[in-house]
């Protein structure tokens, strides 16, 4: 009875934690959604007050559709980052595998080699990789885009998933080797199964900078085509730096879809974690 | 690297080709500018006059914020891959890129003889004899006042430091509006909308600037640190918190009504202008009545032909056209505050606009005077001097302190001309 | 690459003399990463040794790093970029990665509800672009905006509210716990992840020797996690070290007030590629560059060599 108790007193407090950093975490971004749905005058005199029939304006998201072809941009978001994650992931996944399955001469410098990577930014080489692009007949082209992100998120990638890699059973991978299985097989049909929950954090990890980079798109693929939403956000902020109501809509529905991928990648992340291939 | 350049330029040529043959023959020119903000302008009024009489010639305008502009326009004029025209800058920016060959000389086109040598001079080489960004546009410095709120405290519009001090005493005595709104957050105001607005009136403008590049005048001397000293006492008069006031955050609270006083540049003219407020200009106030005013009329954007450009002829065209009177007419009219650099007088409407254009009759005309020369090394000039401004308002350095470090910095590399 | 794959050591590789799939497996990711990312940054790597002389670009040797090491300037932005930097990793340190592993720890109990919601909550900040969460901050902590204000009005603390961002005593503080604030959800994450890969045969095992609660926390589950708090701690100071866009959204490309947020990131790109009326200056800033680089580099070898092979690595 007492222990019952004493465990409900547990899970209150656990909740009660959880619900503080939860408050902590969403107010900032509660703050701009409510906000983007009311006039400006409201937004300066109650910036915390819900939008009332008195307040509650959508001028702002007028403003935003109006302006720009912010679907195409969402488009082109969503093409860069989902291809790019693809990539990553797969080529991550199979040098990591090398790195963590087998020994040979080297194994450790190519490890620092690809780990280079996550310790200079790749913003640095800016000026030669757009020469190459330009060489390549790649500037404003989403391919451009898809290949510098492609290298920017491998080394991060192939960093945690070795680490992953190295957790998984050696004897599961012999038992699999002794049946017959090729390489290819025990790494496609073994080894990935059971890293996908360090799977689905790299693509979540990938994902982010990816969507929410502003400097190659700016760059490499400026144009009306190729913009990506973050691209076409920050210059809609220049453009109306005083019209807080267009800026505050324009953030909210910049947070949608990378929200939505988040939620296809961590259900993902639980059905890896839940199926018990965990073992 | 030099034949991958080449290759690249060549390669990127051929790509602006391709896109450009999206109809027939047309050749599609593209404009690089940091004037996100006319973005509508430029797309509703000024490409569809010029492409009505220049059947052929297509015009895309793809700005960047103004805070990557440099950067990103640099890298891509670097690898070939920038649009044909391109925004200039004032000064040693474009200067940099035309010694680099980025810009093409444009000393013989036509409509170059539309600018005086002074609107040129923001574009021209040291020696004066080469132009390489056809004048756009300048903008002037003052200060915008809401009229309401100088009714309701009863005051004038004030001419000498005196009257501004006893007006801002009155606005804050009276407490219904913020007497000035400036914050010193992103500094660039402290320094722009504050030192360069109130300064030229003690440095006497154009003489002082000329004095500090050829050396004979150093930012210590009395005429370089009284607006220091005068940016000091405007502490008071700002609104709480100002220290972590952004430029938006001031527009805004000028905007709703809240602040009596904007320490302004004209650009903030058409933004300001659609915010329902009864609003006045006066220029920089000088010490006695009578005294000669000073304005600073900062040349600041004007456009030049990217050297790699495979539209040339087409784009000197387009130049052509932005150096004759009908796109300064144009210009000058949807962006009330941008003030024409053509020789041809443009007549405005907006009343606030003619208000600052008025006083280039009364006051003597001068340009920022950390532009020219001065900015070229480092400690880049321009850039401290935002620090020290934004220093010396809030409180932590002295006018003295400031300018001392602003004239160490400059000595470290630049040695005027004897 | 070949002599890579056709390496011979082990048994194994007698058995088959050519390990053709170690080489399939590396091939696209090291393609791919070299030609994007390693060759443009070798690039700019050797522009730190030249400089341009006359409109030409010369070999200089180490001079340029005598100039940001030797001249008082260059000095004194430098040291003050590197301090702050150790500072905005510190908080980092200190306030995200305990907050990080706390809250996985609580989101992994058994048979937690809503948990998936806690869960995207957490992780939500740390989706948003640098864009949103500048500019939201910013207005939170605006003394004009007044969410911050009122909010410790509420809570009788009003007194205590200042300009933050703008004085040079607080803004870094102020700044990094932002960036805390959007970061955190990458240590849950992966702490969470590798909390829930710790089999239940072994909590069961404590469970049954009486080990529950925090004791259970302290003694089994964190020895068991102990790798991936290596690579969380490793990866907020690479991070860390590189990072740029919130103080450049934050701040300004001048990392004020008066330079007091300036980190190596903000005074990288500010020589690299200008800003305002300073030209960008290739050569310095890939020589700030280079430096940052052997920063990190000797920090990622310390963790590779000193830590990693010191932390017990379990196989489930």
């Amino acid at each position: 009875m007492s222990k019952a108790r004493q465990s409900t007193i547990r899970a209150s407090l656990v909740h009660l934690a959880l619900v503080a950093y939860t408050l902590v975490a969403l107010f900032p971004v509660f703050l701009t959604l409510v906000n983007s749905f009311k006039s400006k005058q409201a937004i300066f005199s109650q910036p915390l007050r819900l939008p009332t029939p008195s307040t509650f304006s959508l001028v702002g998201y007028e403003t935003v559709m109006k302006q720009g072809d912010f679907l195409t941009y969402f488009q082109n978001s969503t093409i860069v980052t989902v291809v790019s994650i693809f990539l990553v992931l797969l080529f991550g996944a199979m040098a990591a595998f090398a790195l963590a399955e087998y020994r040979f001469r080297g194994n450790t410098l190519m490890g620092l080699y690809l780990a280079i990577g996550i310790m200079i930014p790749i913003r640095l080489g800016t000026v030669a990789l757009l020469q190459g692009m330009v060489a390549a007949g790649l500037v404003n082209t989403l391919t451009a885009l898809i290949l510098v992100y492609t290298a920017q998120g491998l080394p991060l990638a192939v960093f945690i998933l070795s680490e992953f890699m190295r957790t998984v059973s050696d004897d599961l991978k012999n038992a699999g080797r002794i049946d017959g299985l090729s390489e290819y097989a025990i790494f496609f049909r073994l080894v990935l199964p059971l890293v996908r929950p360090a799977m689905a954090t790299v693509a979540v990890f990938t994902m982010i900078p990816i969507w929410n980079d502003l400097w190659f798109p700016l760059i490499l693929a400026p144009s009306e085509s190729t913009k990506t939403v973050t691209l076409g956000a920050q210059l809609f902020i220049g453009q109306f730096v005083i019209n807080w109501n267009a800026v505050l809509s324009a953030l909210s529905l910049a947070i949608f879809p990378v929200l939505i991928l988040y939620v296809i990648f961590s259900r993902q992340l639980i059905r890896g974690i839940t199926s018990g291939a965990v073992k | 690297m030099n034949r991958t350049t080449l290759q690249g330029v060549l390669l990127a040529s051929s790509v602006l080709a391709g896109v450009g043959v999206a109809s027939a023959a047309d050749v599609t020119l593209n404009i690089e500018s940091w004037r996100n903000d006319d973005m509508q302008i430029w797309q509703e009024k000024i490409i569809p006059a010029f492409e009505a009489k220049h059947p052929g010639i297509k015009v895309t305008f793809s700005p960047s914020a103004p805070t990557e502009y440099n950067a990103a326009l640099n890298a891509k004029l670097d690898a070939g891959s920038a649009g044909d025209l391109v925004a200039c800058r004032p000064f040693d920016t474009s200067l940099q890129l035309f010694e680099k060959g980025k810009l093409e000389d444009l000393t013989g086109l036509d409509g170059m003889k539309n600018f005086s040598d002074v609107a040129k001079s923001a574009w021209t080489t040291d020696d004066g004899k080469k132009t390489f960004c056809v004048p756009m546009a300048s903008v002037i410095h003052g200060f915008i006042y809401n009229k309401e709120a100088f009714e309701k405290v009863g005051a004038e519009v004030p001419k000498t430091v005196d009257q501004f001090f006893a007006v801002l005493d009155k606005l804050k005595a009276d407490g219904t509006y913020i007497p000035m709104a400036m914050g010193t957050k992103d500094m660039w105001e402290a320094a722009t909308m504050g030192y360069q607005n109130i300064g030229p009136t003690y440095w006497k403008g154009e003489e002082g600037r000329k004095a500090l590049i050829a050396g004979t005048e150093k930012l210590t001397d009395e005429g370089w640190v009284e607006p220091y000293r005068v940016l000091a006492k405007w502490k008071p008069y700002l609104g709480d918190g100002f220290e972590a006031q952004t430029y938006p955050d001031s527009q805004n609270l000028f905007t709703l009504g809240r602040a009596a006083i904007y320490p302004a540049g004209s650009w903030e003219i058409s933004p300001f202008s659609s915010a329902g407020l009864k609003l006045g200009a006066f220029p920089p106030p000088v010490a006695k009545d009578g005294d000669t005013c000073y304005i600073s009329d900062h040349n600041d954007i004007a456009m030049g032909l990217n050297a790699a450009s495979a539209h040339k002829e087409e784009a000197k065209v387009f130049l052509d056209w932005v150096a004759s009177p009908e796109f300064a007419s144009i210009y000058a009219n949807a962006l009330p505050g941008f003030f024409s650099l053509n020789s041809t007088p443009v007549e405005i409407t907006d009343p606030l606009a003619k208000e600052f254009v008025s006083w280039r009759q009364t006051c003597k005309p001068t340009i920022r005077s950390t532009y020219q020369i001065l900015s070229r090394g480092t400690p880049n000039l321009e850039n401290e001097t935002w620090a020290a401004s934004a220093n010396v308002i809030n409180g932590t350095e002295t006018p003295e302190a400031a300018a001392k470090k602003l004239q160490d910095g400059l000595d470290s590399w630049y040695k005027p001309a004897k | 690459m070949t002599d890579l794959a056709s390496e011979q050591g082990t048994e194994a590789a007698q058995r088959r003399p050519r390990r053709w799939h170690i080489l399939v497996f590396l091939a696209p990711a090291v393609i791919v990463y070299t030609a994007v990312m390693i060759l443009p940054l070798a690039e700019t790597l050797r522009q730190s040794f030249f400089n341009v002389v006359d409109g030409r670009s010369v070999f200089v040797g180490f001079s340029n790093f005598a100039t940001l090491f030797g001249d008082p300037r260059w000095s004194a932005d430098f040291w003050n970029a590197l301090r702050n930097n150790f500072i905005f990793f510190l908080i980092h340190m200190a306030v995200q990665n305990p907050i990080g592993i706390a809250l996985a720890a609580l989101l992994s109990l058994p048979g937690l509800r809503f948990a998936a919601f806690y869960r995207t909550a957490f992780f939500l900040p740390t989706l948003l672009s640098f864009v949103i969460v500048g500019f939201i901050w910013k207005l939170i902590l605006s003394p004009i905006w007044g969410v911050a204000p009122w909010m410790l009005d509420l809570v009788g603390l009003k007194a205590m509210f200042g300009p933050w961002l703008g004085k040079s005593g607080s803004a870094l503080i102020v700044v990094s716990l932002v960036s805390v604030w959007q970061f955190i959800g990458i240590p849950m994450m992966l702490i969470y992840a590798a909390l829930l890969n710790i089999p239940e045969e072994v909590i069961e095992a404590a469970e049954i020797d009486g080990i529950t609660g925090w004791g259970q926390f302290f003694k089994i589950k964190l020895p068991l996690v102990l790798p991936a708090i290596g690579i969380i701690s490793i990866l907020t100071f690479v991070g860390n070290f590189n990072a740029f866009d919130l103080v450049y959204t934050m701040q300004g490309a001048l990392a004020g007030p008066d330079k007091a947020t300036d980190i190596l990131g903000t005074f990288l790109y500010r020589t690299f590629f200008g800003f305002q009326l300073q030209l960008g200056d290739p050569s310095m800033g890939a020589t700030i560059a280079t430096i940052m680089f052997l920063i990190i580099l000797t920090g990622v070898c310390i963790y590779l060599f000193g830590i990693q092979r010191r932390i017990r690595r379990y196989q489930f």
